[in-house]
C-alpha cells in the first residue's frame, strides 16, 4: 500500500484503525514532497519539524480516544501561503511578505488544528493570489503534474498540482474569481468555493475582500465535503461570516440526483469555449440526466459583463487592501533610500511583481476622482444584475452546471504579454464570487492531451449541500485518476 | 478700505469615551508605552479583520440627537485611503457616503445674541497612531496606541462668523457631549480637535470666499487667536490685489501666523469605496428609541431643576451647570449631605478660587463628592470651624483627603473637653483685666476680643459659642 | 478611454510606484486594453439599480464594547524591519 495515494478519509480510517501511525503518514508525505517537488514546484515552506512533532502529540491524543469524531485527525495537510500560520512564513509568493511571519493563525486553520489535522507546509500561488496560472509567484512557477509544461491553474496553483502530485492529502486554497475552482480543474482535482461568509476570512491575507473565501482542494468530492464540515462556521472576528445553521456537508454524500433540478446556460457553451471542453461538460449532464435530474439549457445573457465588473471591483480592493505594504510595519524594505516618500516607492516597485503592479494601477484608476461612477459604482450596478439574474435562475434550478474553464491547462507563458487575454479565461467562475454563491470544480474527462477537464457545479447560497450530492452522484460513475503511475515494486 | 465678513465652518473630531477601540477588544486609554495599547487587528497586520464595537454607533447616535441630526437608518462605513505612517492599513475606515447623522444644529449664545449654528452630519471614524518626531536620530516613530480609538467628526455648516461665535458653538458642543457621556473631550489629551475652515468676503457678498483649513487646533485660546490671525492673513492678501489659495495651512500659535504646509508630493485623491470587511448598519425604530429614552438630562433642564428642588440662586445654578463635572460633583454630594445650598456655596466659592489660582479647568477635579459632602457634615455637627473646614477642603481638593482622618491626623478637631476649655478661658480672663473691666462696665463688645483671644490660643480648634457661654459665666 | 502618459503618472503615483520607461509604456498599452474592454458595462442601463457592495445578507454585525487585549508588543513589532524605543522607526516625516 502507497500511503500517500490514500484519501484524506481512507487515511484518516486507517490512522484510527491503528493500522498507520500518524508519524508513518506525516513521514510518507514529507518523503513525496522531497521526492516530487523539484519537479513541481509547489511548496514555498515545508514545515518539516513542526509537522513530525505535532505528529507525536496528535498520535497521543488519538491513543487517548481524542478526535473520536473527527476523522481528519492524524491527517497531514497543506495550507496556501496567503493563509496566516502562526509562526510561520505566509508569504502571499511575494517578496514583499518574503519574511512575515503572522503572530496568529489564520481561524481556518486553527479548526483544522483542532480538529487533529497536521499542517506540512505552506504552497506556492500566484502573487497575493493574482493570476490564474501560478506563474506570478516570486518563488518561480509551479508545474501541472499532467503535463510539467503546462501551468497548474491558479491562483491555487501549488495547492492543486500538491493534491494532484500526491504531495498533499488536501490542500486549502482561496478563490476570488475562481483561484481554486481553475486550478482543480486543470490538476484533475476536486475544490470547492463555498458561499461567501461560509468560511471565516480572519487570517486570509486579503486581495478583494467582498470576494475572497477559503476552500478545500481534494482528490475526490468526499474529502473538500469533510474538509468544509471542519473549516465552515461562524467566527466573530470576521463581520462577513455567517451562521449557516446546518454544516454536515458530509450528510450530502449521497449518490442520488433523482428530480434535481439542474440548469446550463446558454452563454456558457457559446463563444470562446474549447471543443473538447464543451463535449465533455455536455457527457457529464448527459450522465446527470441518466440518474434522474432534470436537465436543461437555459437563457442567461449576463455572463459577459461578469469579467469587467469582477476587474474592476476585485482591483479597486486589492489596490487598497495592498497599500499596506509600505517596508515599515512588516515584510520588505528596501536597503536604500532618501525619506520617506523614497521608502514607500522602492520599497513597492521593488517588492510587488508585475501583475500586482497592474492591479493595483487599475485599481486606483477605477476608484480615482472622475472615474468613479462610470467604473467602480457601474459595476457595483452589475454585479447587482448578476446577483439577479442568479436569483431569476434559482428560481427554477437546484443546481447551475457548466465548465469551469473555456480550456484545459495552457502552456507555460501562454499569452504572457497580454493580460486581457488570461483575465477572459475566468469567464465561467467570478459569477460564482460576485453573486457569493457556492461552487465546486470536480473533473469530468480529459482532452485529446490528457490534460483534464473540470465540470462546475454552482448552487444557491447556503447551497453547498445540493452541489455536494450533484459532484458526488456524478463522481461514483467515473474513477479518480491520478498523474502519479503507481510505482513498481509497492 | 473695504468691510469684509469672516466665513467659518468647522470639523471638529471628538474621541468617544468608549472602553474599548471601534474595530478591536485594545484599550482606548489615554498615554501608555508605545505600541503596547494594540493588537493585530488595530496595527492593520494582513490578515486581519474589524468588528464594529456596538456602543460607537449607539454614542453617535446620541449625539446626533442631541444635535438634532435626522439618524441614518441604514448606514455603513467608507474606506478613505491614503499612505501614511500614522495609518498602518493605508486607508481610514470612515463614513462618506451615508454618515450616521445629518441636518442637525445647536443654539449659541454670544455678545451679540441667539443664533444658529447647522450641523452638516456626523460621521463615524477611526483615529490614526501618534508620530513622535526623534530629533535626535533624525528619524520619526510611529506609536499605534490611539490608532483606532473611536470619533466622531461633527461637520457644522459655514454659519460662523467670529472667533467669539466658534468658542461660544465648541463649549456648547462640548458640554452637550460630556453631558451625554459620549466623550471626555479633554482637549489638553486631544480628545477634541478642530479642523477650521476659514474663507473672507466682502460683507454683503453673496459668495463664498477661497477657504483655507487649519488642523488639528487643540485648544479654544489658540483657536481664538488662529482666527483672528488667518482673517487678518487672508484680508491682507486680497487687499494687495492677491488670491487666497485653499490649502492647508498650519497655525503656529508661537509666531501668531499660519504657514501652508508643504504641499504633498503627490495629489490627494481618497477615492472612497464601501468598506467590504463590515456589515452594514441598520437602525430600527426601537434602537433608535432606546437611545432617545437613555438620553440624560441635559444642561439646560438641570439648571432650571437646580434652582427649582434645590433652591439654589440661578447664578449658581448656571456656573455649576457650566461643567458637567461640577453638576456631577454638586449632585453626588448634596445626595450624601441633603444640603445643596451649602455644597453649592464650597463650589462657588472655594472651588473656583483654587481653580483659578490654579489655572485648572472643572473636568481636572480630583476630589470625590463623598468627601466634600462629609467635611459638610462636619462643619454641621461643630466637629471643626468654619475657619478650620478651609484648611480641611484644600486637602481634600488637592489630594482627595478623606476629611475625618486629615482633622484627626492633624489635630484640627474642636476641642470638645470642658475643662481643657474653661482652663483657657479662665488664663484669658487673668491676662486681660481691661478688657474683663470693660465687659463688666456694660462694653458688650469686649466679649467678641476675649473670644477671639481664646480662639486663638486654642489655635482655632474651639467652638466660639461654647467659649462665649464659659465666658459669662465666669465673669 | 485612452491611457495617457499623464494616467500613468498619476495612478502610479497614488499606487506609490515608480516605474521605469519600460514599465510606463507596458503599463499604458495593458491598462488601456483593459479599461477598454471594461467598457462594454456601458451597454447595461443600470439608471434604475442600486449598486449593490455587499452581496450577503448580513446586518449590524457588533461587537460589546469590553476590553479583551493585554499588551502584546513583542508581537506587533516582530515584523518590523526597524524599530526604536517600542515604536516603528520610520524617515522623518516633518522638515
Ligand atoms: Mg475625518
Ligand atoms: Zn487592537
Amino acid at each position: 500500500m502507497e500511503i500517500t495515494k490514500l484519501t484524506a478519509l481512507e487515511l484518516g480510517k486507517k490512522i484510527k484503525a491503528g493500522e498507520i501511525t500518524v508519524k508513518e503518514a506525516v513521514q510518507a508525505q514529507l518523503d513525496r514532497i522531497k521526492e516530487a517537488d523539484g519537479a513541481y514546484n509547489c511548496y514555498v515552506t515545508i514545515m518539516e519539524q513542526e509537522a513530525l512533532q505535532r505528529a507525536e502529540e496528535v498520535q497521543k491524543k488519538i491513543d487517548a480516544g481524542e478526535f473520536a469524531d473527527s476523522p481528519l485527525a492524524g491527517v497531514p495537510a497543506a495550507i496556501k501561503d496567503n493563509i496566516c500560520t502562526k509562526g510561520v512564513l505566509t508569504t502571499c509568493s511575494s517578496k514583499m511578505l518574503g519574511n512575515f511571519k503572522p503572530p496568529y493563525s489564520a481561524e481556518a486553520v486553527e479548526k483544522l488544528e483542532a480538529a487533529g489535522v497536521v499542517i506540512i507546509g505552506k504552497l506556492n500561488m500566484d502573487e497575493f493570489a493574482m493570476g490564474g496560472s501560478t506563474e506570478t509567484s516570486f518563488y518561480g512557477p509551479t508545474r501541472n503534474p499532467w503535463n510539467v509544461n503546462t501551468v497548474p491553474g491558479g491562483s491555487s496553483g501549488g495547492s492543486a498540482a500538491a493534491v494532484a502530485a500526491e504531495e498533499a492529502f488536501f490542500a486549502l486554497g482561496s478563490d476570488t474569481g475562481g483561484s481554486i475552482r481553475q486550478p482543480a480543474s486543470f490538476c484533475g482535482i476536486t475544490g470547492i468555493k463555498p458561499t461567501y461568509g461560509m468560511v471565516s476570512r480572519y487570517g486570509l491575507i486579503a486581495f478583494a475582500s467582498s470576494l475572497d473565501q477559503i476552500g478545500p482542494m481534494g482528490r475526490d468530492v468526499s474529502d473538500c465535503a469533510a474538509v468544509l464540515e471542519v473549516i465552515a462556521g461562524h467566527d466573530a472576528k470576521d463581520s462577513t461570516s455567517m451562521d449557516a445553521g446546518d454544516y454536515k456537508f458530509t450528510e450530502a454524500l449521497v449518490d442520488d440526483v433523482k428530480g434535481m433540478k439542474i440548469g446550463i446556460p446558454d452563454s456558457y457553451l457559446g463563444e470562446g469555449i474549447d471543443e473538447e471542453v464543451k463535449q465533455s461538460i455536455l457527457a457529464a449532464a448527459e450522465v446527470l440526466r441518466e440518474k434522474g435530474a432534470l436537465v436543461e439549457e437555459f437563457h442567461m445573457d449576463m455572463t459577459k459583463y461578469a469579467i469587467p465588473a469582477y476587474y474592476i471591483i476585485a482591483s479597486a480592493e486589492a489596490s487598497s487592501n495592498l497599500s499596506r505594504y509600505d517596508g515599515i510595519k512588516y515584510g520588505y524594505r528596501t536597503p536604500d533610500f532618501e525619506g520617506l516618500q523614497d521608502v514607500y516607492k522602492k520599497t513597492r516597485s521593488e517588492g510587488f511583481g508585475a501583475e500586482v503592479k497592474r492591479r493595483m494601477m487599475i485599481g486606483a484608476f477605477v476608484l480615482s476622482s472622475g472615474y468613479y461612477d462610470a467604473y467602480y459604482k457601474k459595476a457595483l450596478q452589475v454585479k447587482a444584475l448578476i446577483k439577479e439574474s442568479f436569483d431569476r435562475a434559482f428560481e427554477k434550478y437546484d443546481v447551475i452546471l457548466g465548465p469551469t474553464a473555456p480550456t484545459t491547462a495552457l502552456e507555460i507563458g501562454a499569452n504572457a504579454d497580454d493580460p486581457l487575454k488570461r483575465y477572459l479565461g475566468d469567464i465561467y467562475t467570478v459569477s460564482a464570487n460576485l453573486a457569493g454563491l457556492p461552487a465546486v470544480s470536480l473533473p469530468c474527462g480529459f482532452d485529446s492531451r490528457k490534460l483534464p477537464i473540470g465540470l462546475q457545479l454552482t448552487g444557491k447560497l447556503f447551497g453547498e449541500k445540493d452541489i455536494i450530492r450533484a459532484a458526488y452522484s456524478f463522481e461514483q460513475t467515473r474513477k479518480y485518476e491520478s498523474p502519479i503511475k503507481e510505482k513498481e515494486g509497492k | 478700505m473695504k468691510t469684509y465678513e469672516t466665513v467659518i465652518g468647522l470639523e471638529v473630531h471628538v474621541e468617544l469615551a468608549t472602553k474599548s477601540k471601534i474595530f478591536c477588544g485594545c484599550t482606548t486609554e489615554f498615554g501608555g508605552d508605545p505600541n503596547t495599547h494594540c493588537c493585530p487587528v488595530c496595527t492593520g497586520m494582513p490578515g486581519t479583520l474589524p468588528v464594529l464595537n456596538k456602543k460607537v454607533v449607539e454614542f453617535a447616535m446620541a449625539a446626533g440627537l442631541a444635535t438634532g441630526c435626522s439618524i441614518t437608518r441604514s448606514c455603513k462605513f467608507d474606506r478613505k485611503n491614503y499612505l501614511y505612517p500614522d495609518l498602518p492599513k493605508a486607508y481610514q475606515v470612515s463614513q462618506l457616503y451615508l454618515p450616521i447623522c445629518r441636518d442637525g444644529g445647536i443654539e449659541i449664545e454670544t455678545s451679540s445674541g441667539k443664533k444658529r449654528i447647522g450641523i452638516h452630519e456626523i460621521h463615524m471614524e477611526e483615529d490614526a497612531g501618534k508620530l513622535i518626531h526623534d530629533d535626535w536620530d533624525d528619524c520619526t516613530l510611529v506609536d499605534y496606541n490611539r490608532c483606532g480609538v473611536p470619533l466622531i467628526e461633527i461637520v457644522s455648516d459655514p454659519d460662523m462668523r467670529s472667533a467669539e461665535e466658534v468658542i461660544a458653538y465648541l463649549e456648547k458642543l462640548k458640554l452637550i457631549l460630556q453631558y451625554l457621556g459620549v466623550s471626555d473631550c479633554k482637549m489638553q489629551e486631544g480628545s477634541l480637535r478642530a479642523d477650521i475652515n476659514l474663507s473672507i468676503r466682502e460683507a454683503g457678498a453673496p459668495e463664498f470666499g477661497t477657504r483655507t483649513e487649519m488642523k488639528n487646533m487643540n485648544s479654544f485660546k489658540a483657536i481664538a487667536r488662529a482666527i483672528e490671525g488667518e482673517t487678518k492673513r487672508q484680508i491682507e492678501v486680497l487687499e494687495d490685489g492677491g488670491k487666497v489659495i485653499q490649502e492647508t495651512r498650519r497655525w503656529d500659535d508661537n509666531k501668531d501666523t499660519s504657514f501652508a504646509m508643504r504641499s504633498k508630493e503627490d495629489a490627494q485623491d481618497y477615492r472612497y469605496f464601501p468598506e467590504p470587511d463590515l456589515a452594514p448598519i441598520e437602525i430600527s425604530e426601537e434602537w433608535l428609541a432606546e437611545i432617545k429614552a437613555r438620553e440624560p438630562e441635559l444642561r439646560d433642564a438641570k439648571k432650571a431643576r437646580y434652582t427649582e428642588e434645590f433652591e439654589i440662586p440661578e447664578y449658581d445654578a448656571d456656573i455649576i451647570t457650566a461643567s458637567k463635572k461640577l453638576a456631577d460633583i454638586f449632585e453626588a454630594a448634596a445626595a450624601i449631605c441633603h444640603k445643596p445650598k451649602e455644597v453649592s456655596n464650597w463650589l462657588m466659592v472655594e472651588t473656583m478660587r483654587l481653580l483659578k489660582e490654579k489655572v485648572m479647568e472643572p473636568e481636572e477635579i480630583t476630589f470625590a463628592p463623598e468627601n466634600l459632602a462629609r467635611l459638610i457634615e462636619m462643619v454641621a455637627s461643630n466637629a471643626i470651624n468654619r475657619t478650620v473646614a478651609k484648611t480641611v477642603f484644600e486637602a481634600v481638593f488637592n489630594e482627595n483627603a478623606d476629611p475625618e482622618a486629615y482633622v484627626k491626623e492633624k489635630g484640627l478637631g474642636i476641642v470638645n473637653d470642658e475643662s481643657a476649655l474653661r482652663k483657657a478661658v479662665e488664663d484669658i480672663i487673668a491676662a486681660n483685666p481691661q478688657s474683663v473691666e470693660d465687659y463688666r462696665g456694660g462694653k458688650d463688645k469686649a466679649i467678641g476680643f476675649l473670644v477671639g483671644q481664646t480662639m486663638k490660643a486654642m489655635k482655632g480648634k474651639a467652638d466660639p459659642g461654647m467659649i462665649n457661654s464659659l465666658l459669662k459665666e465666669l465673669l | 478611454m485612452i491611457i495617457t502618459d499623464e494616467t500613468i503618472k498619476y495612478v502610479s503615483a497614488l499606487a506609490k510606484l515608480e516605474l521605469t520607461e519600460e514599465e510606463k509604456e507596458k503599463a499604458k498599452k495593458d491598462l488601456g486594453s483593459i479599461i477598454s474592454y471594461m467598457e462594454i458595462i456601458n451597454e447595461l442601463d443600470t439608471d434604475q439599480v442600486e449598486p449593490l457592495s455587499h452581496v450577503f445578507p448580513v446586518k449590524n454585525v457588533f461587537r460589546d464594547d469590553v476590553v479583551v487585549n493585554g499588551p502584546d508588543r513583542e508581537n506587533i513589532l516582530s515584523n518590523a524591519p526597524e524599530t526604536k524605543d517600542g515604536c516603528f522607526k520610520v524617515p522623518k516625516t516633518v522638515e
